[in-house]
């Protein structure tokens, strides 16, 4: 960024990305066997890692390893999709926000303000108890409760840009918000957008994952890794594995996206 | 010094009153009858409509809504209809272990947040800055339930020194602390690293420095001071977020406080409990952010200034 070329953070961090895509896309190919049925003798009893099962298999005789390749589809799915519409929201109502002012400026801010004083993982399991636990209702309620940051620094943002002379240049040509919103002030947002959407994805994973340690996550049969490790604490005693290896890919996933926003965000300021 | 603090207090009770109506408009849509969830399903419909009528639910959703806002402002956030106990009651009999938890989890994560920030920071751009920016990164990405659970299956089960959950003294408290501290401490350690880097390269550290006095002491005598300022802001409303109840350490700890009291409303569609509950924590928030501003107020006269005029 910024021409000084880009750093180790933010190429391990997009290699791990890159990593957990690959995992995800082909997990029918990569996953040794099928991560919904018995697989092991071991029925009814947690296996211990093997040669034939490197991470164990469940109480149900599923190999874990599997699972946790299956659960890269979903923890994505939902990571993405709630961090786009997170900054979906965040970005028309920072936009709005700063470039207008006023009024508008003001109300769209109070509600900003009360949203973030709601507690965000309460609210979460609130609304999806009510929807009741689905792909589609975890994605839609993880986006409305994280959007309010992504709505501040925008706004910030945006009121910085808005009062450049080139802004302004435009604006005296007679542009109207339409065009200078998004040809002039957009465009300049955007680097920061970046930023957010990638620390954005981070915490919407980890809010996704907690849903489903909380029994609130996407309904079985399909494998989460929150789930995997709330169904491993009954049996932690005897087999740490069923939790060790779900919390230890949800670390990986995290953390590739926090490599990859802290990287971009320290060569910006560099 | 009094308009600021009026304004805020204006500002803070403006919040909470938007933060009430969406509780409530929340609560609303909850799909749950509860006069069904008070008396049963086989209840015969006279039950259910005396029952609908005590709880005002046969009036107007703006009376409800009035009425419910004029027993929470004298503090009576109603019963719960699961557990038919005073809510106001049960959040208050929760708040003890939660409080101890919270300030316990804020303490160790502020002495190791800023031990953490100020090295990284005196060796800027070396390798233990660098060892310490992936550490820090690596403790603010582990989900706070598996590191709650990976802490109980090393200290409890494998060294035998704490017990596996619940509260019982202050054995018990320090897996539960850490659980909560580590994440926290990562993310003030990097605040405060940016900080001090941006505080370093100003005018009166250099003159500082130019006057004979060494790195160390420049940082921790004049630096510092000025870098820890948006501590405070992180710091308080975390210690809010914490005081209201952690839902996650407490499930994995068994920790009897407020977080544990909200997870069961909400799975029981308890809904004067959950509405309790969303409004304390959201109380303790705007609170929380009146004592950051004046706080940071007090702390920093150029904002107190600036604010005046």
């Amino acid at each position: 960024m910024n021409g000084r070329g880009f750093g180790k953070l933010e190429i391990a961090g997009a290699a791990m990305v890159l990593s957990l895509v690959i995992v995800a896309v082909f997990a029918p190919a990569l996953a040794p066997h099928d991560p919904t049925r018995a697989v092991a003798a071991t029925y009814g009893d947690p296996g211990a890692p093997s040669l034939a099962f490197p991470m164990g298999t469940d109480q149900l005789g599923r190999d874990v390893l599997s699972r946790i390749i299956y659960g890269a589809r979903i923890s994505l799915t939902v990571g993405v999709a709630a961090m786009a519409e997170t900054i979906v929201i965040g970005v028309l109502i920072g936009l709005l926000s700063g470039f207008f002012g006023g009024s508008v400026d003001f109300l769209l801010m109070r509600f900003t303000d009360v949203m973030l004083t709601l507690p965000a993982l309460l609210l979460a399991m609130a609304f999806v108890a009510i929807l009741r636990p689905s792909l589609f209702s975890i994605l839609l309620v993880i986006g409305l409760v994280s959007w309010t940051q992504v709505a501040r620094v925008v706004r910030a943002e945006t009121l910085s840009m808005s009062k450049r002379d080139f802004v302004l240049a435009a604006r005296a040509l007679g542009a109207p918000p339409a065009r200078l919103i998004t040809r002039h002030v957009l465009p300049n947002v955007l680097p920061i957008i970046i930023v957010m959407a990638a620390l954005g994805t981070s915490s919407t994973l980890l809010l996704d994952a907690a849903l489903s340690f909380l029994g609130l996550g996407v309904p079985p049969p399909t494998p989460t890794w929150g789930r995997m490790i709330e169904e491993a604490t009954i049996y932690f005693r005897t087999a740490p594995w069923l939790a060790i290896f779900p919390g230890l890919a949800i670390f990986y996933a995290v953390l590739a996206f926090n490599l990859l926003g802290y990287g971009v965000l320290r060569a910006r300021s560099r | 010094m009094l308009v600021f603090l009026v304004r805020r207090i204006v500002f803070g009770a403006a919040v909470l009153l938007g933060t009430s109506i969406i509780t409530f408009l929340i609560a609303f849509v909850i799909p749950a009858d509860p006069a069904v969830t008070m008396a049963g399903a086989k209840a015969d419909p006279q039950t259910l409509a005396t029952i609908r009528h005590q709880l005002d639910l046969d009036q107007p959703l703006y009376v409800q809504y009035a009425r419910y806002l004029d027993r929470a402002v004298h503090g009576d956030l109603g019963r719960s209809y699961i557990r038919r106990e005073s809510v106001t009651r049960l959040i208050a009999s929760r708040f003890p272990a939660t409080a101890v938890l919270a300030l316990s989890a804020m303490a160790v994560s502020l002495v190791l947040g800023i031990a953490m920030g100020a090295v990284a920071a005196a060796y800027r751009g070396g390798a233990t800055d660098n060892a310490l920016l992936i550490f820090s990164l690596a403790l603010v990405s582990m989900p706070v339930f598996w590191l709650g659970t990976m802490l109980l299956i090393a200290g409890g089960l494998y060294l035998r020194s704490f017990p596996l959950g619940g509260y019982s003294g202050p054995l018990s408290l320090v897996l539960p602390t850490l659980t909560l501290a580590l994440g926290s401490a990562g993310y003030y350690s990097r605040v405060l690293h940016t900080n001090l880097a941006e505080e370093m390269d100003r005018d009166y550290v250099r003159t500082a420095r130019g006057k004979g006095l060494s790195a160390t002491s420049t940082m921790l005598k004049h630096a510092m001071a000025n870098a820890m300022l948006p501590l405070v802001t992180l710091a308080g409303l975390d210690l809010a977020g914490l005081l209201s109840g952690v839902v996650l350490t407490e499930t994995v700890f068994n920790w009897p406080g407020i977080g544990r009291l909200a997870f069961e409303a909400i799975f029981n569609l308890d809904i004067p409990l959950v509405m309790g509950t969303v409004l304390f924590s959201a109380f303790l928030i705007v609170v929380a952010n009146l004592v950051v501003d004046l706080l940071y107020a007090w702390l920093d006269p150029r904002i107190r200034l600036s604010e005046t005029v």
